[in-house]
């Protein structure tokens, strides 16, 4: 089984997550850029962790078999304080960049003016530069919330068929769906999505454009999510096509569409002048914070 | 312009060609220090690498040294082999290059990408120490003393100590290194 998780904050995971993860089948991840839970307060801590996710992340990513991409945005939660709203003048260096696979996260988190402001700049900016856009919808208020992310993006120059609506469940489904938006879910072990409800939602909304992720973070969190949703989806009757579709190819077509996916780790990152990089030896440890 | 076909290398060229292409910008630009600590600055992994692999070429004087020594200070070994190339060789102060090399046996790093290796460890007594001093923690530690150890000591014409390199049965596994690094 081969599985992309199109949303999970590696940062804040640890090396042996990765290993996890390339046991259970992951071999891509996509790691949108958001807030760190302490909050920002300047553009170059803004600056160090967009570097991050183009330098470190990725290879400790290769060292186990995974290729990272990324996403870069000033998220919501952050376009909030003016201190950090300055950093939207150095997106453009970052998305014009390699590995660069969508503008996000953006949307609503308070849906407040701010808000607003840099979710309509962050979607002209993602029209301008060729790039699909993540857009998340708000933990609280979520239904209004996405009414509003809806009408702001069918306002932008970016086609709705190029935005993902993430963080979505039940009650926010169909109207992104109609919306004619990807549909993604975030399975948590608490909050958000679980297993069962994402095969009921699946064998109600069939798998088209549908994605899943794990969405971990430094939260309670578990970025071996994406594998148990497609074990219950195979034990709920769906086939296996079914599930590559939702896992890999779903994920593979969305942030395709960037032009800039490049899923061959091995030919690349893995290696050092013929030297692989993915020992796992034991006693032999690897490159580590 | 060109520091936007820079970042873009990638995916006009294939990720096979992107370093080559990268480095053929930076040459055809005609790229001074400044521009290649901007474009290291502001580049990803893939980028700064490029740049590493330039400066040899591109620069002359010691003043493009900050770039090495920012790559050396990463846990990258991509970056940390492209660090000790030439540039390094001509401009690295005797400390810091011996460090280098013992971050490329630690990190795993082949020493085959330490540029003039030879003449610069040739009758290095200190580099010899380090040597014999991590052969010996490593033995402590009922590790593998890497293969590479051995051949970077053979360059410094000092003899394998007891406590230290002495054992040749220590020669087990040149792909393990301990690799922890902070």
């Amino acid at each position: 089984m081969r599985i992309f998780d199109p949303h999970i904050h590696m940062t804040s995971r640890t090396t042996d997550d990765y290993e996890a993860m390339y046991a259970a089948g992951v071999r891509a991840v996509v790691e949108p850029a958001f807030w760190l839970g302490q909050p920002r307060t300047s553009p170059a801590s803004f600056l160090d962790y967009f570097d991050a996710l183009l330098g470190w992340e990725p290879f400790r990513a290769a060292q186990y078999g995974i290729a990272h991409h990324c996403t870069i945005a000033l998220n919501p939660k952050e376009a909030n304080d003016p201190r950090c709203v300055p950093v939207l003048d150095e997106l453009p260096r970052y998305l014009v960049k390699d590995h660069v696979v969508a503008v996000g996260e953006i949307g609503y988190d308070s849906m407040t003016p701010a808000e607003d402001t840099a979710l309509a700049t962050q979607l002209q900016l993602a029209a301008d530069h060729g790039l699909p856009a993540l857009v998340h919808t708000p933990h609280r208020d979520k239904l209004a919330g996405l009414r509003r992310t809806l009408d702001v993006v069918r306002e932008s120059a970016l086609p709705v068929e190029h935005v993902l609506i993430d963080h979505l469940n039940e009650t926010t489904v169909k109207e992104a769906k109609d919306g004619g938006c990807w549909l993604g879910f975030s399975v948590y072990p608490d909050t958000k999505m679980d297993e069962e409800r994402m095969v009921a939602v699946l064998e109600e909304y069939g798998p088209e454009k549908v994605l899943v992720n794990s969405a971990a973070d430094w939260g309670k969190s578990d970025p071996l999510k994406t594998r148990k949703v497609a074990d219950a989806l195979l034990k709920a009757g769906f086939t296996e096509d079914d599930v590559d579709r939702v896992l890999w190819r779903n994920p593979v077509a969305f942030y395709g569409l960037s032009g800039r996916l490049d899923l061959d780790v091995a030919g690349t990152d893995a290696t050092h002048e013929g030297n692989s990089i993915l020992r796992g030896v034991p006693k032999t440890a690897t490159p580590e914070a | 312009m060109w520091e936007l076909r820079i970042a873009e290398a990638g995916r006009r060229c294939g990720p096979e060609h992107a370093e080559a292409a990268r480095v053929l910008l930076l040459h055809t630009a005609g790229a001074d220090a400044p521009a290649l600590a901007r474009v290291y600055r502001q580049g990803t992994a893939d980028e700064r690498r490029a740049v590493l692999e330039a400066l040899p070429h591109l620069v002359d004087g010691p003043e493009a040294l900050p770039i090495v020594e920012d790559a050396l200070r990463t846990n990258d070994t991509r970056l940390v082999a492209a660090a000790v190339g030439p540039y390094a060789a001509r401009h690295l102060d005797a400390h810091n290059w011996r460090h280098a090399v013992l971050k490329c046996l630690f990190t795993g790093v082949p020493v085959d990408s330490v540029a003039d290796l030879p003449r610069r460890a040739r009758a290095d007594a200190e580099l010899a120490r380090m040597l014999d001093d991590y052969a010996a923690e490593r033995r402590a530690a009922d590790r593998p003393v890497p293969h590479d150890l051995y051949r970077v000591l053979d360059l410094t014409g000092h003899p394998a100590t007891p406590t230290g390199t002495g054992a040749p049965d220590s020669v087990t596994d040149p792909t393990a290194p301990d690799g922890k690094e902070s």
